[in-house]
């Protein structure tokens, strides 16, 4: 998802004018799937990022609920929640202006909206969150081979959910004993510049 | 058979001392790095955490550079790592990982009274600072996990080591007492009136604390040490993104993996360092997933009544700690504790207890649903 498009394996599902903010981008996503998860709209930009991606994904794939049990989530930005901690900053900048929310404080953490995903979808394998100056595929697949064969994962949901004042882009990708690509940083790469 | 992977050298930079022999010297004494702050800059109202003044940081970081052009979190961190690096007399390759975990890094950037950019707050560039300074050739790894980071990211080094993608790797895990912070747990009314008090009846909250801490993780083994990570797991409870599970699932799945991992049977767990934050729920849970395990009967404490909650420090900060009760055979004492508010049974170290310390779990539990669990054992080194 980025720049009011989103594409799904090599289709465009949504696009939209780009002069659109991203919370009204998201929300048409959400809606134009007619999903009803009304937490949804308690989460912050990075967590409907995250969650928007996620979802298409997981609903384009043949994954039984037990798989989806043992699924490792890889995650990765260059922002971490930035883009909410300056708004739970503004809340705590002046004595005059006082109004730190638990509801915003919760959504400090970039790894917030992988936690969303794995509610929804029962997902309890490894996870973990990394952050990165830039999109870096080789690490994804090192580290995605890294838990199967140490054999804490089977399948492993990767990718990268970036937002922050300049925009969002977001890739996620499953990489799958019943792949049909080889996980290689060549695909990844080709994937994500597709996308 | 996945290859062996060691704990070298590590170093502590905490409230209780720069060295690992100060720290290690006051746990035994009982003494808490916790104290009751007056900083009206964090909180307009008195509040309890462990806090290393920026003084002493200076100090110290003298030795290093000009103190001036480094925020607090990355002198913290560049001191530890320094002091990591010069005991291990690790040759940093191509092939050297630097792991860097944290929670809010230098979050005190976007403060508008602070004096550097607001880019310093950005991850990558604090793990910029800590490459360049010592000169790693790989871009730095940053495990941004909530408060399981510390210990996730010795895991994040094990596994890329096991796989041949590193030799070693140097850890670093650190996080600051702010405004941020502060103010955030203060609105969750997590903030404990004291000291906090984890596993206790009276418990009413965590005392948040800050440190840094680092090691060095290698596929060879030290001359003087011989600890290896055997086994770990870092499974999500898939429930709620703030609250702890009520099963105890995430937990539960994350130390039975390290445990399948490692072929280590509850009955051969001599230590385990547990998250213990001294919130209600954390502390039940960590009660119930310590029983579904069996592991109630041995040996556990958390030091967060020494460290206060170090955030993404603390899973490293007490693992450190963990390492010398193996090297010393020492059970310290899980400060804090007295009359037990958990509703299923746990093996509290009352007091400090000579006995030997084989193998050792360490466990970290956090937002999104997040926990980690490592197993390390020490194994006998050949004279």
């Amino acid at each position: 998802m980025q720049n009011g498009t989103v594409v799904c394996n090599g289709k465009e599902i949504v696009s939209v004018e780009n002069e659109q903010t991203f919370s009204a981008f998201a929300k048409q996503v959400y809606k134009d799937q007619h999903w009803e998860y009304p937490k949804f709209f308690k989460m912050d930009r990075l967590s409907k990022l995250t969650f928007l991606t996620a979802e298409l994904l997981i609903n384009s794939v043949t994954i039984s609920s037990e798989e989806k049990e043992s699924l490792a989530v890889v995650f990765s930005n260059k922002s971490a929640s930035l883009d909410t901690d300056r708004k739970y900053q503004d809340s705590i900048n002046s004595i005059e202006n006082f109004y730190p929310s638990p509801a915003v404080f919760v959504y400090t953490l970039p790894n917030i909206g992988m936690g969303e995903v794995c509610i929804r979808h029962k997902i309890q394998g490894e996870n973990a969150f990394f952050v990165f100056d830039d999109f870096n595929p080789l690490f994804l697949k090192q580290y995605a081979e890294s838990l199967t064969q140490n054999n804490k994962a089977r399948q492993v949901l990767c990718g990268w959910t970036e937002i922050d004042e300049k925009g969002y882009n977001s890739f996620l990708y499953l990489a799958s004993p019943n792949g049909t690509l080889p996980h290689t940083e060549e695909t990844i790469i080709k994937l994500y510049t597709q996308s | 058979m996945q290859k062996a992977v060691y704990i070298q050298e590590a170093s502590l930079i905490t409230p209780l001392g720069f060295s690992i022999s100060e720290n290690v010297s006051a746990i035994e004494k009982e003494q808490s790095g916790i104290q009751e702050q007056h900083c009206t800059d964090i909180l307009d109202s008195p509040f309890y955490a462990a806090m290393i003044a920026s003084e002493q940081i200076d100090a110290a970081f003298d030795k290093l550079g000009d103190p001036s052009k480094f925020m607090k979190l990355e002198k913290m961190m560049l001191l530890s790592v320094a002091e990591t690096l010069e005991k291990s007399n690790l040759h940093i390759s191509e092939k050297t990982a630097l792991i860097i975990a944290t929670t809010k890094g230098s979050i005190d950037a976007l403060d508008p009274d602070n004096s550097f950019t607001k880019e310093r707050a950005y991850l990558p560039v604090l793990g910029k600072k800590i490459q360049s300074f010592f000169g790693f050739k790989q871009e730095p790894i940053v495990v941004s996990n909530a408060c399981v980071s510390g210990i996730l990211a010795v895991a994040v080094a094990k596994r890329l080591i096991q796989s041949n993608v590193y030799e070693n790797a140097v850890v670093v895990a650190g996080d600051l007492v702010s405004k941020f912070t502060v103010t955030g747990f203060n609105t969750f009314q997590a903030l404990s009136d004291g000291p906090c008090k984890p596993y206790s009846k009276y418990r009413n909250g965590i005392s948040i604390g800050e440190a840094a801490a680092s090691v060095v993780i290698s596929s060879e083994k030290n001359k003087t040490t011989a600890i290896q990570v055997v086994g770990d797991g870092s499974c999500n409870d898939a429930n709620h993104i703030s609250g702890p599970s009520r099963t105890g699932e995430g937990l539960l799945k994350s130390v039975q993996s390290a445990m399948q991992e490692a072929k280590v049977s509850a009955n051969n767990i001599d230590l385990i360092s547990a998250h213990g934050t001294a919130t209600i729920y954390n502390d039940e849970m960590e009660a119930i997933a310590f029983n579904r395990t069996n592991l109630q009967n041995i040996p556990l404490h958390s030091l967060k009544g020494y460290y206060g909650h170090t955030l993404g420090a603390s899973g490293l900060v007490e693992a450190i700690v963990g390492f010398e009760a193996m090297k010393q055979n020492k059970l310290f004492t899980s400060l804090g504790y007295e009359e037990s508010g958990i509703s299923k049974p746990l093996n509290i170290i009352q007091k400090l207890e000579k006995r030997t310390v084989n193998t050792f779990l360490k466990t970290a539990s956090g937002f999104g649903g997040s926990n980690a669990a490592v197993l390390f054992k020490k194994i006998s080194i050949e004279q």
